[in-house]
């Protein structure tokens, strides 16, 4: 066992946990913040996609004592007192997902995109988001999405 | 008051997606909960002779390992396949038994032989690990083509063939051939797709010791229809002490409905060790053992004239069920594919043959389109390649052969109620610059690049019905749909649905139809699936049903409160019934203006207490309080949308790599309940034909192992793989259902696949080339194409 010790969502937290547990674990089973998804076990899909000091990351394959110390963002932590995250509005809005299941990592990619580059075109948002997976949408919506929060932001 | 139906409304789901407070199956824990750990065949076709779990019992944290010798012993029947289909001599299809653990065979990879519960995943993953399994390894039947062939996989099964099966009339079409001018001929594999919803599959049980109840909370597109498989062939447990709870599903495609082995498993084992149970996929075991898609081998051939009429059709194709026959597995190469064969033609004469065929692969079942995909894909590459053969316009020889009235008798089964496919054909011409192309093909030329354009033109037939019908063909069950909607006292309405939404939007788009139906807010309304233990029976959603049968059954339940309500204003309001109009949620008196909301009667439906001591009930005499109504709607016809697609693709001969540089797609939905969501699913119809046609391998290698089990092996299609989609639609109401609706979900994924391949030949100078056109064949293609153009030169 290993204690880790970091802030998620503004919280800190401290907890014991096996050697070999990955931050999507620690997450959802530890901490029980399940919006964070597992779609894969090879780090392509993107579900688990969270924030590490800032930027994106793919939980999945990122050990939770690895980043003893950090700050933490996942898609619980994005909405503030009950109003979404402009980003979260843009899919809403714009039907930039179906079943959910990819969404909250898609949405974490996707801001972290916006912080990278303001006002993106079409080919650099699809290029961007090639580490997420999504088999509803068709990406359209959600590339719809991104500008559309862009926009907002 | 204005129409919520046909608006585009956001989801009222959306907004639960989005913060991470969606409940899908894996995040479900439950206290004193075990793991869950499969031991799975690593062999494609073995005999199993030993199954020692002696030492993995002795592994840290286990709790208790099952093998198929228990679940025998304990008489838990195996899967089943949902359609009895006959051979055209008239014999019953050959099926063998699919224990939920394999006993005494093993015939695919993945297949599970025993499980392990343990106090954590790592444990009980440890202890699957010691499971020694002794197998005596056998030559696996791994090859569409070849299947008859091999070794007998189940035994009593010659040649390995399910059944053989015919549609049409043989004699009729053999005596128009006879007559052509000329005859189009393709060879063509539709090719095995993994329908990959991103929620991997999972399942959490809780066995209530003193209710005797078991709970499986489970990844499924129809909890009822599971709930009712697994207690009536697996003999888990009664009905009423099963619930099944399909929580938020992640994506479905068809591979969700089926009742799986894990299901059945852990349901039966959490009652065994009295304690709860988690299971939940990894990726390769999705992989592995979630049913496949397609995976046909066709020969077919189109009779025409010289002037391009189409004459006759015939179809001999080999379908690949995998190891087993599940529930749809049966009916996809059969009464999904042989009836839509002949596509939006005029075809006097045609008929399909289906030979399905057992192989040592992960079974094959319904995967969006199911059967119609594969039907389009022949069809319109005879009627391409005809067009090509005949030097006639590719749009031109479809318009000539196009139906123009309804109601339009196909040749085979359908009588199609309504379309206009010249019109579905024109907008998308005109929307995709159908007449600009050889200027952009000329451009593409210039800048070294090849470039092509293919259309398609479908029809497709969804919402399976009537039950008296699909039962006559084979069918286990009846497919229509169930609702029951419930005013409460104080005015919200809890509208009950046996459909499931897994990424389809139905909290909203139903919603939205009872919203309107009731004349009341789109926040009153509560829409409520997923659990048998909450609303009716029902039969899910899968083949583009849900709306056309599943909202129907909410309008009728919607309509007839309606009725009752309007009995009870008219006693409230002292006139006669005919006396009444029902509009925009007051029941209204015509000549005086009187009258009471809907709200107000739903209220008085529920008798609240009165201090009047001179109370009279409001309800007219032998009318039972409350207010709630159920429906059952068994339609009349299947649903049958239609369209045309047009794909324009840019081909760089240098590496073979295939750019979609323009789509259109014109689709006939009868009447839309929210455009917003139907885009959405248009969308990602055509994405997963793309991915077909253009990406998606499943390769077994000759052994059997399943080589493209992972997202590094098995192309998943990206963002950056996909133009901007442009859609149109046209508009025929459907006369099958009051709404005029037809289904929405599988349009995209049955047109696509052709409009590309269409487009990618096209660009290769009429070459044929076999799904997925990756850049490796493309680039052969061009090779090929270089050379008979110097040669020409």
């Amino acid at each position: 066992m290993i204690r880790v010790t970091i802030e998620v969502n503004g919280k800190k937290v401290s907890k014991d946990a096996p050697d070999h547990t990955i931050l999507s674990v620690f997450l959802r089973d530890n901490l029980n913040l399940t919006g964070t998804h597992v779609g894969c076990d090879t780090s392509q899909c993107g579900a688990c996609v969270v924030h590490v000091d800032g930027k994106s990351i793919k939980s999945c394959s990122t050990l939770a004592v690895d980043i003893n110390g950090s700050k933490v963002t996942t898609i619980e932590g994005l909405a503030k007192e009950g109003k979404m995250h402009p980003m979260q509005e843009a899919f809403k809005k714009m039907h930039g997902l179906q079943c959910g299941f990819c969404t909250p990592g898609m949405v974490m990619s996707a801001i972290d995109l916006l912080q990278n580059k303001k006002n993106p075109s079409d080919s650099e948002i699809r290029e961007w988001l090639e580490g997420n997976i999504c088999r509803c949408t068709g990406y359209q919506n959600i590339v719809a999405a991104v500008k559309e929060a862009a926009s907002k932001m | 008051m204005a129409s919520l139906v046909g608006s585009r409304v956001e989801r009222k789901e959306d907004k639960r997606l989005l913060t991470g407070k969606g409940r899908y199956t894996a995040d479900i824990n439950i206290s004193n909960q075990t793991y869950a750990a499969f031991v799975r065949s690593p062999h494609a076709r073995a005999k199993i002779k030993k199954v020692d779990t002696s030492k993995a019992l002795k592994a840290s944290g286990v709790v208790s390992i099952l093998t198929g010798e228990e679940i025998a012993n304990d008489k838990i029947g195996g899967l089943i396949a949902g359609w009895a289909i006959r051979s055209e001599d008239g014999s019953e299809m050959k099926v063998p038994a699919n224990p939920p653990l394999a006993k005494d065979s093993a015939n695919f990879v993945g297949e599970p032989i025993a499980v392990v519960f343990a106090e954590s995943l790592d444990e009980a993953k440890a202890a699957a690990d010691l499971v020694n399994v002794d197998y005596k390894i056998l030559k696996g039947v791994i090859n569409t083509a070849d299947a008859m062939k091999g070794e007998t996989i189940h035994e009593g099964i010659d040649k390995n063939l399910c059944y053989d099966w015919l549609l049409g009339d043989r004699k009729a079409v053999e005596e128009a051939f006879a007559k052509a001018d000329k005859i189009i001929k393709v060879d063509l594999i539709n090719n095995r797709c993994v329908p990959n919803a991103m929620e991997p599959r999972a399942c959490v049980v809780d066995y209530n010791t003193a209710s005797e109840e078991i709970t499986l909370y489970t990844t499924s597109q129809n909890p009822h229809l599971s709930r009712l498989i697994m207690s009536a062939f697996g003999g888990v447990a009664p009905e009423n002490k099963l619930r099944v709870v399909a929580p938020d599903v992640g994506g479905g495609f068809g591979s969700k409905i089926n009742v799986y082995n894990e299901e059945i498993v852990c349901s039966w084992a959490s009652k065994k060790i009295e304690r709860p149970i988690k299971w939940v996929a990894e990726r390769t075991e999705s992989f592995l053992t979630d049913t496949h898609g397609r995976d046909h081998v066709t020969h077919a051939e189109l009779a025409i004239t010289n002037e391009g009429k189409f004459l006759a059709f015939k179809n001999e194709t080999t379908a690949n069920l995998g190891a087993y026959a599940r529930v749809f597995g049966t009916v996809t190469p059969t009464y999904l594919f042989g009836p839509c064969a002949t596509g939006v033609y005029i075809i006097p004469a045609a008929y399909t043959n289906v030979k399905a065929v057992y192989t040592n692969t992960a079974p094959v079942d319904a995967y969006r389109g199911a059967g119609r995909p594969e039907a389009t894909y022949t069809i319109e590459r005879l009627v391409e390649k005809a067009a090509m053969e005949l030097g006639i316009d590719r749009t031109e020889i479809r318009m000539r052969n196009f139906p123009t009235e309804f109601p339009f008798k196909q040749t085979l089964v359908h009588t199609v109620d309504s379309g206009d496919y010249v019109a579905g054909l024109e907008k998308a011409k005109q929307m995709s610059d159908y007449a600009g192309f050889e200027e952009r093909r000329k451009k593409s030329v210039a800048n070294g690049k090849l470039r092509g354009i293919g259309v398609s033109s479908y029809f497709e037939a969804c919402g399976i019905a009537p039950s008296a019908v699909v039962m006559s063909l084979g069918c286990g069950v009846g497919l229509w749909e169930s609702s029951e909607v419930r005013f409460n006292p104080t005015g919200q309405v809890s509208v009950f649905t046996g459909a499931h939404s897994h990424g389809q939007g139905h909290d909203t788009t139903f919603a939205q139809i009872a919203a309107d139906e009731l004349g009341i807010s789109l926040e009153a309304v509560d829409v409520v699936h997923g659990d048998t233990d909450k609303g009716t029976f029902g039969m899910g959603t899968y083949g583009s049903r849900s709306l056309a049968v599943g909202g129907i059954a909410i309008v009728n339940a919607c309509r007839k409160i309606v009725a009752k309500g309007k009995r009870v204003a008219a006693k409230m309001l002292e006139v006669s019934e005919d006396e009444i109009d029902f509009k925009d949620g007051e029941f209204v008196v015509t000549k005086s203006n009187k009258k009471k909301t809907i709200g107000e009667v739903a209220f008085a439906c529920y008798l609240p207490g009165s201090r009047d001591s001179e109370f009279k009930s409001p309800l007219p005499e032998g009318e039972e309080p409350g207010l709630i109504e159920t429906s059952f709607f068994d339609p009349a016809n299947f649903s049958f949308p239609a369209g045309s697609h047009i794909a324009e693709v840019e081909i760089d001969p240098e590496t073979g790599e295939v750019k979609v540089e323009k789509y259109t797609a014109v689709d006939d939905f009868g009447r839309i309940v929210n455009p917003l969501v139907v885009e959405g699913q248009v969308h990602g119809g055509i994405a997963q034909g793309i991915g077909q046609a253009l990406h998606e391998n499943t390769e077994y290698d000759e052994t059997g192992q399943l080589i493209t089990a992972s997202y590094m092996d098995y192309t998943m299609p990206r963002a950056d793989n996909f133009p901007e989609f442009n859609l149109g639609f046209t508009c025929t109401h459907a006369t099958s259902n009051p709404l005029g609706v037809k289904g929405c979900g599988e349009a995209g994924a049955i047109a696509s696949p052709p409009a590309i391949m269409n487009a990618v030949i096209d660009a290769l100078g009429g070459q044929e080339i076999s799904m997925p056109a990756t850049a490796e064949k493309v680039w052969k293609a061009c090779k090929v194409l270089k050379k008979s153009n110097s040669k020409a030169a």
